[in-house]
């Protein structure tokens, strides 16, 4: 593997796996949720690259989090992996419908839609007694490929999740690089000229769509597993709005950023709310308006930047 | 000689504005032929029908015996019709390598047998894969020194060298140029024309382009349609069109001014 991106995914992985039986409980879920929620940055990136932004990424997260949860409830199927797989499963479908009608909106307006649909689901859920209305209900996974599950999980969820986030970020940066995923930014430059070499943008652009709605219910459906409780909150736009924040945070310049952001991110949650209980929010604002001024590329491009210049 | 690409009957109104009236043309392989006409005429639109930009209201198009009339630009450019632009459409924020392999990859694509075949190795028409047949474009088109710059950096004469490089990538049957030399200084215009006609001649292209400059059309078209109103009002070699009373009137513009204010009022 000649690749800097996928070897350095690989040892993060490493790290992850091996640091990962000593870390505390705090931290272990700290991370895990993290990569839940860089899952849906991963595919928010390659809307982006596509020229999209959507502001519903929310729907996929939370469709993802309820798939898992109802399989385990309903069917009494309770392997974590499963569980996932059945979230990435439910997100694709859903995508692969609503995508008829989004890959022709470009622009607010696309990202309106999404944000629509998105509340449409929040919508549904808070009136739906058989799925706990607005409390949501528990999910908890009790084996993981047939393996026992100890308590909730814990350091098995989170191998589950970095594998995960990292062989998703891997395929991404192959997508990206190959015939049909190189379209993605001649797809933001020029639609037009796309259509006259021979190609079609709505049937690329239907198919980054649902793939970052594969990515969004993966990572719904970590965090279902990681949290142990899902709610219609997920699906509420100041959700997706925080997934855009942290996509803007990491920069689109590697399928690394959106999982590296992320983990920061959460990390200046936590202790903005620790430090400052009543103006956390106020923290977030100021770290995105330096981000804005000073790296209007992300983070990302402070390493991109370093690596040029060495 | 049997026409590569023949236009039946072709009209189109843009409200009351008759952009096409009637136009027919049949245009014979391996020719070149310049498009010649005020703002206005119909050639653009005339371009526009043909690469399925534009549904003509009546006629027909038909390209190797096979009607495309109202296919979709895509369908038609993987026919072997492909088009540039008078503003060149190119990816602003990709270099001009990335800009040509952008190309590759979609007639790499489209080469595939059937939706889950697999991608050719090599790109039909180069048989070289995908980053040397892009290279080779660049030599051909002399933009080797540009190769990694972003595209919305360059200046606009290679802009338009680029943006005609671009359409050499599906390795075109019949070529439309749409005013390859606009926008372009005058010492320029003639190296341009050059280079494309070259990488054309080499592979056998038929070619159609739309021009202003008179001088350029006299060189390089070996046929000339003059349009005005909607219509052709004159079809033959450039010595013969270019010398027609009507063409000098419409198209040209040379009439002698008191004989312009003689015709206003008769």
């Amino acid at each position: 593997m000649r690749d800097v991106t996928i070897r350095s995914l690989a040892v993060a992985l490493a790290l992850v796996l091996a640091a990962g039986p000593w870390l505390p409980q705090w931290a272990l879920s700290l991370l895990t949720i993290s990569l839940g929620k860089g899952l849906v940055v991963l595919g928010l990136l390659l809307l982006m690259r596509t020229g999209l932004v959507s502001f519903g990424q929310g729907l996929y997260y939370c469709l993802g989090a309820y798939a898992a949860g109802v399989l385990a409830q309903w069917t009494g199927l309770y392997d974590a992996v499963a569980m996932l797989v059945f979230s990435a499963i439910v997100s694709v479908l859903v995508a692969s419908v609503l995508g008829l009608l989004l890959a022709s909106y470009r622009g607010i307006f696309f990202a309106m839609l999404s944000l629509a649909f998105s509340m449409i689901l929040y919508g549904l859920l808070i009136k739906m007694p058989a799925f706990g209305s607005s409390d949501g209900f528990n999910v908890v996974a009790r084996t993981m490929l047939g393996i026992e599950l100890a308590g909730k999980g814990g350091y098995a969820v989170l191998a589950l999740a970095a594998v995960s986030a990292c062989a998703a970020a891997m395929a991404l940066h192959r997508y990206l690089g190959s015939h049909l995923g190189s379209l993605a930014p001649a797809i933001r430059d020029n639609e037009l000229r796309v259509e006259y070499m021979g190609a079609s943008v709505r049937g690329a652009v239907h198919l980054n769509y649902a793939i970052a709605a594969l990515l969004a219910g993966m990572g719904g459906g970590v965090t279902a597993l990681s949290v142990g409780h899902i709610d219609p909150e997920m699906a509420y736009w100041t959700t997706s709005g925080e997934f855009v924040f942290v996509a803007i945070l990491s920069g689109t310049g590697s399928v690394a950023a959106p999982l590296a952001g992320s983990i920061l991110f959460e990390w200046l949650r936590s202790y903005a709310y620790q430090y400052s209980p009543n103006t956390w929010q106020m923290v977030l604002g100021a770290a995105m308006l330096l981000i804005i001024m000073f790296l209007p590329a992300g983070l990302w491009s402070v390493l991109a930047r370093r690596n040029k210049g060495a | 000689m049997t026409a590569i690409l023949e236009a039946k009957g072709l009209s189109k109104n843009f409200g009351a504005v008759t952009a096409a009236a009637g136009i027919s043309a049949g245009i014979e392989r391996d020719t070149v032929t310049g498009l010649i006409g005020t703002n206005g005429a119909g050639k653009t639109t005339f371009v526009n029908m043909i690469t399925g930009h534009l549904k003509p209201d009546a006629g027909t198009i038909v390209f190797e015996g096979r009607e495309i009339t109202a296919m979709l630009p895509r369908r038609i450019t993987r026919l072997g019709i492909c088009r540039s632009f008078q503003i060149p459409q190119l990816y602003d924020s990709l270099t001009v390598f990335q800009n040509l392999m952008v190309g590759m990859s979609i007639v790499l694509r489209n080469a595939r047998g059937g939706m889950f075949s697999r991608v050719p190795s090599t790109v039909p028409g180069f048989g070289l894969p995908a980053p040397d047949a892009a290279a080779a474009l660049l030599a051909q088109f002399d933009l080797v020194r540009f190769r990694d710059r972003p595209a919305g950096e360059l200046p606009e004469g290679i802009r338009k060298l680029l943006d005609i490089a671009m359409t050499m990538a599906a390795k075109p049957k019949v070529l439309l140029l749409d005013e390859p030399t606009s926008g372009v200084s005058a010492e320029e215009k003639f190296a341009i024309m050059d280079m494309v006609m070259e990488a054309v001649r080499a592979q056998g292209v038929t070619v159609l382009f739309v021009e202003h400059d008179m001088d350029i059309v006299a060189r390089y078209a070996g046929r000339v349609l003059a349009f005005f109103d909607g219509r052709i009002i004159s079809d033959g070699p450039p010595d013969v069109v270019l010398a027609d009373a009507e063409v000098r009137k419409y198209v040209i513009g040379e009439a002698a001014p008191d004989r312009g204010k003689a015709a206003a009022h008769a």
